[in-house]
Formats: structure tokens, C-alpha cells, sequence
């Protein structure tokens, strides 16, 4: 006789396909935010197994910066492809363009605060009613307070005190027309359990996310890659380096860092004796103690 | 690492102060869970607010104002993972105005923690936290009496406590219940065994909690299959392919059992239960697939596949304790809608048969009204049956939620008496 239990990898799978079905029964346009980074990899991953042997429902949406890694284009683009389904994306680029926004100024000026506007734009024009995001609970103080289906008034904007509560899985995404809901199919993931299912299920990632030689900066205690983006200070010097990437974001404040890890296996040793947080190399998240928060509020991912 | 290590989920419950946050700190310090930049983070903020050594507390409060009162507001989750299991924590504030969110945890949870400090004994808050955790159902409860270095581990200080407690959960109905002698800020008992508690033969918290016996929780006898959505991929490779997935809620389900469809009635076999990885012979709570039946029969959202010669109740009429969750009062015969599994119906609240008292536990039978936090035993009118179990053998088939058309919020969780 088998055991009657599942282990929890497993458990937490079936729950991110439960709350998957969930999004596309309860809403009538759900779109999957895709960064290209590992999270939403695995949240796409999961979408297809939860409507297998149908392909994924959903279109999958894309904020683009304009200050990508290339790689990371390429890599959605053949996931795309492979998978067949429709690709939406948010130019902040054009938005700058057209005046919606202005770029930010000063020494560590970043488009991160920029991509509220275009994600809140492109979930209007495209009539999106449920964005699905990869954010996990474990990432970041604000985020551990997230529900799996978390409201957004008709701003877009998150009201941390006052979320519905959530009580077993039964899960309310009634809302009213112009409002929105983030489902986070992963919320009870940790950056170790994305990185063991990653290894489980062999899942194609970037190649960002293996050891490589690239030109880097030493900045803000980590090495930022040297892009046609980056301003160099006077005291700053290009070198290189082997490095990988434990997160991926825009190519300006995404800092790598020195490793040999160039398998899976490798990679997933490397997490498991990591003393600092993946966001710890992240200068967005470095701002201010709320930094998070208050984009969340916002209406950031 | 990934073999057979099982998920617990459990949740923190304590008054004000009685030190839950820092025993949340303290076993993610002590397992090592806490990464250095954390660390340094609430070093620094320790700092700024005069304390000295590190405030533990600090990991846990996150929102902003949470953490400039100095209180827990809302549930926030945390994780760590040992060698044997891993955990989620649901950390849940204490305050009565925050009942509602206590129950939100509670209402996942495998085990509930409940702190009582060892100098005040049990109180109010802590009757009021037991009874809620055996009004969800939780299954194991561990009593953490801390703050045991103020009373310089005594253990008479320690038995007076679990008299106490016993003395009323006597009457409330938990399977499973510990106590453990604690400080959460010296980490006595915590992580590691105390020398200061010879007298304990026990262990301590975070050994036991990797050691209660979890797969027996669910419900394995009666098979409940609630269908989430068809799946019709209408592809060249799968032209008749019609498949109902969902979560099995409870029991097994085999390829050849005879099913029943609720609530129109109608049986056939299993086909095949499939995933994207494998056809499988069999599935069980609380896994995801998809099932195809021999028969075409019509089955949509929010219906149940059973077995045939184990059925839930179907019902318009169920008894619920209810807890209100909304600020807003009912109003008498208000019409709600009514969500349970993946099935939405129309209901009314037809008569609230008592009200809690959530300080005193007696029952009230004169105030009926229904105001937020309150905890009544109300009878429920919906507009078609619903296919439920007792929430006392079935936790998923057993709830449901209301929720205010004309708000969209979610007013009230019901467990079915
Ligand atoms: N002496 C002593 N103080 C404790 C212990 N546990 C918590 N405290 C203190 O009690 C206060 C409240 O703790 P906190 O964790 O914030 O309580 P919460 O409100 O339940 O989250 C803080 O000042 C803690 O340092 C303990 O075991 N011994
Ligand atoms: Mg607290």
C-alpha cells in the first residue's frame, strides 16, 4: 500500500495548480505576468500542468523596461513559441515617449518605480481582470502578508489593512468592474523550494542564472553588469568577472554575484548554503525599510 | 532533501506581549533560517530603538505601521525548513478586535501554537484562542508556557498553568494537546533543550512540532472530488478528451470506482485520473488531477464527484457556527452568497440560534445579532442544495464562506455543525 501523503514539494504544487484552476474559473481575462526571471518560470510551468492536456488558457504579460537582458528576451520568446500562447507586452519605453512618465534622475536612478504605471495601463487597455504573479510570501516583509487572491481597487492600489480575509481555500475574487485582482499561485514557496522544483521537473531558465564571464561593475556591494545603461562613476572600474545571477530584473540594479555554479545541482548547492536574501542584491529593495511596501501599495507586482 | 518530508502548517496565537513574535524569531534564528542581511537589518533597528541585544520580535512584524506600534495587525506568513519537515507559519495578532484574522490562520493550520506567560497564567485571551482552535478543528495544540526565566523555572509555576488550562479545555473538543516550559527569548526549550528545566521530561518545541503525526489529519474514508473546470482541449491529439480537474478533498479515488455526480445524481466508473507527469492509478487528498469518466455525463463547476456508496449530505438547510468577519452588522434575512468547495449558491440567513460568548464562552441566547468578530450558531436557507459534510469530519466539504453581493467582501467563514 502507498504512503496516502504527499511530500511537501509536491503539496505545494498541487496547491499552485488548485489556485491556478481557481484564476481561470473565477475570472473571465486572467493573464500570467511573465518577467523571464525563475518564478514566473515556474508559475507558467505549473499553468501548464494544472490544464494539461489543454495548452495554457491564459496570454502571458510582459512589462519590458527597455533595460532588459538580452537573454532574457530571447529565453520568452522561445517559451512562447514552444507553448503557443499569445504574449502581451508594456512598454515603459513607450510610456517615457509619450509623456505618461518621466525617467528618474540622479546617480542610482532605475525604471523599477517606472513599470507601476505601464503594468496598470496594460492591465486596463487589455481589459485584464486577473494578473497572476510568481511573488512568494518569503521574499519580502510586505509580501509575506499577501492572500492568493489579493485585491486592487480601481487605481490598481493595494490596501494591506483592510485585504479580505482568506479562509481555507475558498477563495472570493468578486470585484467590481475597473477592478482587479494579483493571484500568487506560489505564495507559500520559498526561494529554496522554486530552485528544488526547478532542479525536480528540469526546467530551461535563463543562462543568466548559471556562472558565466561578463563585464560587471563593483556597486552597492554587488556586481552590477556593464550595459550600454550604466553610468560609470569616476571611481569605478569595468572588470571580469564569473558570475551568475540569483534574481533577475532590470539589467541596471540586478547584481550578480561571484560563483562557479554552472549546473542545476550546482546552483541548488550554492542557495542552500547562501546566508544572504536573494533580494539582498537587489538595490530597489534597498531604498528604504518599506521600500516594497509602498510600490506594493502602488500597484507594483 | 526533497523525499518524504512533509508540509506543517501551523499557526501562533497568544495575547499581546506574551511573546509570540519572539518565539517565531527565536526558532528561525535557532534553525538557522534567518539570512545575515535580515539580521542585520533588525540589528539596526534594534539599535535605533534603544533595545540592547537583538529584538527578535522584529522578523515578524511587517507593515509599516505593525511595526511602528509594535503590533501584529494581520496574518503574515513565514517559512523555514529543517532536515525532517517544513513549515509555514501563520502568525496571527491576538487582540479580540482581531479575532477574524486568528481564524484566517487558523483555518489551514495542522497545529496551533497558544503562549500563555508563565507569570499571568491562563487568562481570557488564552480560553478564547483554545476555543477557537478547537472551533477550527486544529489538530494538535501546543501550549507554550514562556517567559519560564521570570519565574525562574519553576515548575510548580509550570503545572499551576496546565491546571489551569485543563481545567476548561476540558470542555472544548481537541484531539491532541501539549504543554511545553519556555523562554522564547533565552531560547530555553525552543530549539534546544533547557538546562534550567531538569524537571521536564519532554521536548522541545521544535522537535515535537517535527514529530506530531500529521498524515492521519485528513480525512481518508470518504472520497470528495469537487470539479474546479472542464478541461476540453479540443486539439487534434485529444479530440473527445473531456476531463474534470480539482483537488481531491478527502479519501481515494481509483481508476474502475463506480462514481456518482452530485448533485444530479448520475454514476459511472473512472476512466483514467491524469497529470501532465502520469496516468496514476490512484489519487488522494491533496492532490491536483484530472479525471475522465467512461461515461458522458454532464458535469460542471461546482459539482462533486463521490463515490457511489458514500455520499455527502445534500441540503438547503444547514446549521453553521459562524464567525463574522465584517465590520458591517448583518441584516436580519439578508441574502448573501454562499461559497463551498468550488460550488456558489444563493443563501439567507435564516436564524441565529445562539451567539458566543467569546470571553466567558457561555452561550447567549438573548443577543442575536451579529456584529464583527462575533462567533454564532446560525441556520442557513440556500437557494439549492449543497453537497456537504460536518466541518468535524471534513474540513474542506465543511466550510463555507458568505460574501456581500452588493460589497463583494467577504463577510462571514462557516464551519457545518
Ligand atoms: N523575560 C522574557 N521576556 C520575553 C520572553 N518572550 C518574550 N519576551 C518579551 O516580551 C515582550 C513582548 O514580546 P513579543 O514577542 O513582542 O510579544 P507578542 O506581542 O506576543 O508578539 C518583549 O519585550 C519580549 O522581549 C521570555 O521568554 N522571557
Ligand atoms: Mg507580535
Amino acid at each position: 500500500m502507498s504512503k496516502y501523503y504527499l511530500n511537501y514539494i509536491d503539496e505545494l504544487e498541487s496547491e499552485a495548480i488548485y489556485v491556478l484552476r481557481e484564476v481561470w474559473a473565477q475570472f473571465q481575462n486572467p493573464v500570467i505576468l511573465f518577467s523571464g526571471g525563475k518564478d514566473s518560470i515556474v508559475v507558467t510551468h505549473l499553468a501548464r500542468k494544472a490544464f494539461y492536456p489543454a495548452k495554457i488558457p491564459f496570454s502571458l504579460m510582459h512589462v519590458d523596461t527597455g533595460h532588459n537582458f538580452p537573454e532574457t528576451i530571447q529565453f520568452r520568446d522561445n517559451l512562447i513559441k514552444e507553448l503557443g500562447v499569445n504574449l502581451i507586452v508594456g512598454s515603459v519605453q513607450e510610456a517615457i515617449d509619450n509623456g505618461r512618465v518621466a525617467e528618474e534622475r540622479g546617480k542610482n536612478a532605475t525604471r523599477n518605480t517606472l513599470q507601476i504605471t505601464t503594468l496598470l495601463d496594460a492591465i486596463e487597455t487589455n481589459k485584464v481582470d486577473c494578473a497572476i504573479g510568481g511573488g512568494r510570501r518569503d521574499e519580502e516583509k510586505a509580501r509575506a502578508k499577501e492572500r492568493f487572491f489579493s485585491h486592487r481597487d480601481d487605481f490598481g492600489q493595494w490596501d494591506p489593512k483592510n485585504q479580505r480575509p482568506e479562509l481555507w481555500n475558498i477563495f472570493n475574487g468578486r470585484h467590481f468592474e475597473g477592478e482587479h485582482f494579483r493571484a500568487f499561485p506560489i505564495s507559500n514557496w520559498t526561494e529554496m523550494d522554486v530552485w528544488n522544483y526547478i532542479l525536480k521537473e528540469n526546467l530551461a531558465i535563463p543562462s543568466l542564472y548559471f556562472a558565466h564571464k561578463r563585464e560587471v561593475v563593483w556597486r552597492q556591494n554587488s556586481w552590477i553588469p556593464n550595459s550600454e545603461f550604466l553610468k560609470l562613476e569616476p571611481s569605478e572600474e569595468v572588470v571580469q568577472k564569473k558570475i551568475r545571477f540569483r534574481t533577475l530584473g532590470d539589467i541596471t540594479i540586478t547584481g550578480g554575484l561571484e560563483s562557479e555554479a554552472d549546473t542545476l545541482e550546482k546552483i541548488v548547492n550554492e542557495v542552500s548554503t547562501m546566508r544572504q536574501t536573494e533580494r539582498g542584491n537587489r538595490t530597489d529593495d534597498k531604498r528604504s525599510e518599506s521600500a516594497m511596501e509602498d510600490r506594493k501599495r502602488q500597484g507594483y507586482f | 532533501m526533497i523525499d518524504n518530508n512533509q508540509l506543517l502548517r501551523f499557526t501562533t496565537a497568544g495575547s499581546v506581549d506574551d511573546g509570540k513574535s519572539t518565539l517565531i524569531g527565536r526558532l528561525l534564528y535557532d534553525s538557522k533560517s534567518i539570512f545575515e542581511d535580515q539580521l542585520e537589518a533588525i540589528e539596526n533597528t534594534s539599535k535605533r530603538k534603544g533595545h540592547n541585544g537583538v529584538d527578535l520580535a522584529l522578523f515578524t512584524d511587517g507593515l509599516r505601521d505593525e511595526r511602528e506600534q509594535g503590533i501584529t495587525i494581520d496574518v503574515a506568513y513565514r517559512y523555514f525548513t529543517t532536515p525532517k519537515r517544513k513549515f509555514i507559519i501563520a502568525d496571527t495578532p491576538g487582540h479580540i478586535q482581531y479575532t477574524r484574522n486568528m481564524v484566517t490562520g487558523a483555518s489551514t493550520a495542522n497545529a496551533a501554537i497558544i503562549l500563555v506567560d508563565a507569570r499571568h497564567g491562563v487568562i481570557e485571551q488564552t480560553k478564547r484562542h483554545a476555543f477557537i482552535a478547537s472551533l477550527l478543528q486544529i489538530p494538535h495544540i501546543i501550549v507554550c508556557v514562556n517567559k519560564m526565566d521570570l519565574v525562574d523555572f519553576s515548575e510548580e509555576a509550570y503545572n499551576k498553568v496546565i491546571n489551569q488550562f485543563e481545567e476548561f479545555s476540558s470542555k472544548l473538543l481537541i484531539k491532541d494537546i501539549r504543554f511545553i516550559p519556555l523562554s522564547a527569548l533565552n531560547g530555553d526549550n525552543v530549539v534546544n533543550r533547557s538546562k534550567h528545566t531538569d524537571w521536564y521530561q519532554g521536548a522541545p518545541l521544535l522537535h515535537t512540532l517535527e514529530t506530531l503525526h500529521i498524515s492521519s489529519d485528513i480525512n481518508k474514508i470518504d472520497a470528495r472530488f469537487p470539479v474546479q473546470t472542464v478541461i476540453r482541449p479540443q486539439s487534434e491529439s485529444h479530440r473527445d478528451y473531456r476531463g474534470y480537474a480539482g483537488r481531491v478533498a478527502s479519501g481515494v479515488l481509483r481508476v474502475g470506482d463506480v462514481i456518482t455526480a452530485m448533485p444530479s445524481g448520475f454514476t459511472s466508473k473512472i476512466k483514467s485520473i491524469d497529470t501532465f507527469d502520469n496516468k496514476l492509478k490512484e489519487a488522494y487528498a491533496p492532490m491536483s488531477v484530472t479525471i475522465t469518466l467512461e461515461d458522458d455525463i454532464d458535469i460542471s463547476r461546482g459539482d462533486m464527484i463521490v463515490r457511489c456508496n458514500n455520499k455527502p449530505d445534500a441540503s438547503q438547510d444547514i446549521e453553521v457556527m459562524l464567525c463574522w468577519l465584517q465590520n458591517e452588522t448583518a441584516k436580519p434575512r439578508a441574502k448573501y452568497l454562499v461559497k463551498h468547495t468550488s460550488n456558489e449558491e444563493k443563501a439567507m440567513i435564516k436564524e441565529v440560534v445562539y451567539k458566543i460568548d467569546i470571553k466567558t464562552l457561555e452561550r447567549l441566547e438573548d443577543d442575536k445579532s451579529l456584529n464583527m468578530n462575533d462567533i454564532c450558531k446560525v441556520r442557513i436557507r440556500t437557494t439549492k442544495p449543497l453537497m456537504v459534510d460536518s466541518y468535524r469530519e471534513n474540513r474542506t466539504t465543511g466550510s463555507i464562506i458568505l460574501v456581500d453581493e452588493m460589497t463583494n467582501e467577504t463577510v462571514a467563514a462557516g464551519m457545518i455543525v
